[in-house]
């Protein structure tokens, strides 16, 4: 679990240009390491999309990278930033080395292409070499790989249901072993039953073909049952970040707290859900401080003048955990 | 398949409405042809020939409306259209059958080019906003807003003269007559240059804009987004992906277009003086040729008609989700 797939380093993504732009990620540092899965949580408007989007710089206009570097490890060694790549080399590292899984299952695949075509293409497109025969097994092989016939592969994305769409999605996102797969919100348009069949899926490819998640949701105690490591994000800042387990049982962060409360466990004792009051902050008129202490219970003095860094907190040197709260000062 | 004879028994049905009521307006339109022809030849005409026009038109007032129904679909069987009266003794379907090439080719080809460069510019405009093309919309959408004739008028106003290359009217040289050779038909494509200029540059502007507004919606669907995140090539997003489906609106308007070719550009082909059947329609009106005009209207319908046909079957071809299944 040492090596390092991607190293996002400050990175801050922007809506918009000068004085007008509204900072939706701010310096945001992240470690992926091989075949780790690493779970993003925060509420809506947190900035976790905007970190996916931003890190495979696929920001909509008029979304900017504002500063930062995004560091992947290639497999034989080689380091690159993938905010300086030439178009080129961008068109060629996505999907062969990070393929993303979107949030509407519904809408992405293209409604006029059969699912072979859409499959095939991208295969096409990062190996111009390999043969339209060897292109469709590998597609066959794919869908074989999330439990789709064969037979749908002549389908059209319309009668698929959305738990086959989805699941066509992530076969896609395989069909060229990357090593980072990007799951934004993958399941939220499923229902509860499917969901679940489906990340028990994505975890059993995981383990048997050895590729690394960035699992973003609002669901933290989806991720608490399927991710290594988590990471909070609040306000366009990583507020936590701590190993799935320790999150559960001991979340620093009041707003980790409120989250892990806002849901209930999948597993484990029942839970009285309390939920956060208020509403997450209004990006363009943050609160000074930490953008959170408006709605924390435990603010105090320092927390509505200083912003609090992000490090290992004091109580618990040694260990695989950072927070941003004034509650736990940092050495 | 069941969908498909669906539509066709739709389009049949349509089409026998159409018909029959082509068949009706003139009988219950005030005016009568037979009057109007008796005015022309200043009533030099005895009973027995008014009668005989009278039969002729199929307007036999000793004869039931069902009889002169049934003899009118007996005669359309035959491709008997009637006699026209501007052009007396001709067969009206012979008159028409000499405009509708000159309107096919004028139209029919700057309708498909005027609708291919447009799509592809609507295109570039819609990938690339803000980019030069992108900067070019005010101006076509200006262009658009200008009516064919008008257009038409200006560049006869400008650009034709004594000296000028381009002719200010008709489809050929007068002193030529029709042949299939290369004088005839250097001269039938210059007097077509003019006219063929004017309708491409209004009609292109219409197509340029609605394409290039359904490219920026379709730009912002996530299956777009997808397939940049494949790191598929720029040009296989932009066609396969992005213009495939913005493309689909416009499929069923340039269908639709195709339809009204064969009325042509009425107002172009007066301006130009153009031999089409616009301009024919326009003679007709003026000499109440009525079995002339009720046989353009009859193309004309039934070419609308067939372009709906198409225009489903290309949508059925082109978007999956309109073919039923089964």
């Amino acid at each position: 679990m040492s090596d390092a797939v991607l190293e996002v380093k400050n990175l801050d993504v922007d809506y918009g240009l000068g004085s007008e732009a509204v900072h939706a990620v701010r310096d945001v540092n992240l470690v992926l390491h091989r075949g780790e899965v690493l779970g993003l949580a925060g509420e809506s408007g947190s900035g976790k999309s905007t970190l996916a989007y931003g890190l495979t710089r696929l920001l909509p206009p008029p979304g900017v990278i504002a500063g930062g570097e995004v560091i992947y490890h290639a497999e034989n060694g080689d380091t690159a930033d993938i905010m300086r790549m030439t178009d080129e080399e961008l068109r060629e590292f996505r999907w062969a080395e990070t393929a993303i899984v979107f949030q509407g299952a519904m809408n992405s695949l293209n409604p006029v292409h059969k699912i072979s075509t859409q499959m095939t293409d991208v295969i096409r497109a990062h190996d111009p070499d390999s043969t339209p025969r060897s292109r469709l097994d590998r597609a066959k092989e794919m869908l074989a790989l999330v439990g789709i016939s064969a037979d749908r592969l002549e389908a059209y994305p319309h009668q698929l249901s959305g738990g086959m769409r989805q699941r066509v999605m992530i076969g896609m996102a395989l069909a060229l072993d990357p090593r980072l797969v990007i799951m934004d919100e993958p399941t939220t348009a499923l229902d509860v039953v499917i969901q679940r069949q489906i990340l028990g899926q994505l975890i059993e490819l995981r383990e048997r073909l050895g590729f690394s998640v960035l699992f973003i949701t609002h669901d933290l105690s989806l991720l608490v049952e399927f991710s290594d490591r988590i990471a909070i994000m609040y306000g366009g800042r990583i507020v936590e970040e701590a190993p799935a387990a320790d999150i559960y049982r001991d979340s620093l962060h009041p707003y980790s707290d409120g989250l892990l409360h806002s849901f209930p466990a999948l597993r484990g004792p029942r839970r009285e859900l309390t939920g956060i009051p208020g509403s997450p902050p209004d990006l363009r008129a943050m609160p000074t401080g930490c953008a959170f202490h408006p709605r924390c219970p435990k603010a105090f003095d320092p927390c509505a003048t200083t912003l609090p860094v992000l490090g290992i907190p004091e109580s618990h040197t040694g260990q695989q955990r950072t927070v941003a709260c004034w509650l736990h000062p940092i050495h | 398949m069941s969908y498909l004879l669906k539509r066709v028994a739709f389009y049949v049905f349509t089409a026998w409405a159409a018909i029959t009521l082509n068949f009706f307006i003139p009988r219950v339109m005030p005016g009568d042809p037979v009057q109007s022809l008796i005015t022309r030849s200043r009533g030099q005409m005895t009973g027995d020939a008014v009668q005989s026009l009278y039969v002729l038109f199929g307007l036999d007032p000793n004869e039931s409306l069902l009889s002169q129904y049934v003899k009118y679909w007996g005669q359309l069987f035959r491709g008997d259209l009637g006699l026209s009266f501007t052009f007396f003794p001709s067969q009206v379907g012979e008159v028409i059958g000499q405009a509708l090439p000159w309107t096919m080719a004028l139209v029919g080809i700057t309708t498909v080019i005027g609708f291919l460069i447009g799509t592809t510019l609507g295109t570039l405009a819609g990938w690339r906003r803000g980019s030069w093309i992108d900067a070019l919309i005010p101006v076509t959408t200006f262009l658009s807003s200008i009516p064919y004739f008008w257009l038409g008028l200006i560049a006869i106003a400008l650009l034709t003269g004594p000296d000028s290359f381009f002719p200010a009217g008709n489809g050929y040289d007068t002193g030529l007559t029709p042949a299939w050779d290369w004088e005839f038909i250097g001269s039938a494509v210059q007097h077509s240059l003019l006219p063929a200029i004017t309708i491409l540059i209004s009609s292109m502007a219409g197509w340029i804009l609605s394409m290039r507004n359904m490219m920026v919606t379709v730009a912002s669907e996530d299956y777009v987004t997808v397939a940049h995140a494949k790191g598929l090539p720029e040009r296989r997003v932009m066609v396969g992906y992005a213009a495939r489906n913005a493309l689909l609106p416009n499929v069923s308007g340039f269908a639709l277009s195709l339809g009204f070719i064969v009325g042509g550009t009425l107002l172009v082909e007066i301006v130009f003086s153009y031999p089409g059947l616009g301009f024919l329609l326009f003679q007709g009106v003026g000499t109440k040729d009525y079995p002339l005009l009720q046989g353009i209207f009859l193309i004309i319908t039934l070419s609308v008609l067939l372009a709906n046909f198409v225009a489903d079957l290309a949508y059925m071809l082109l978007d999956p989700r309109t073919r039923r299944e089964g």
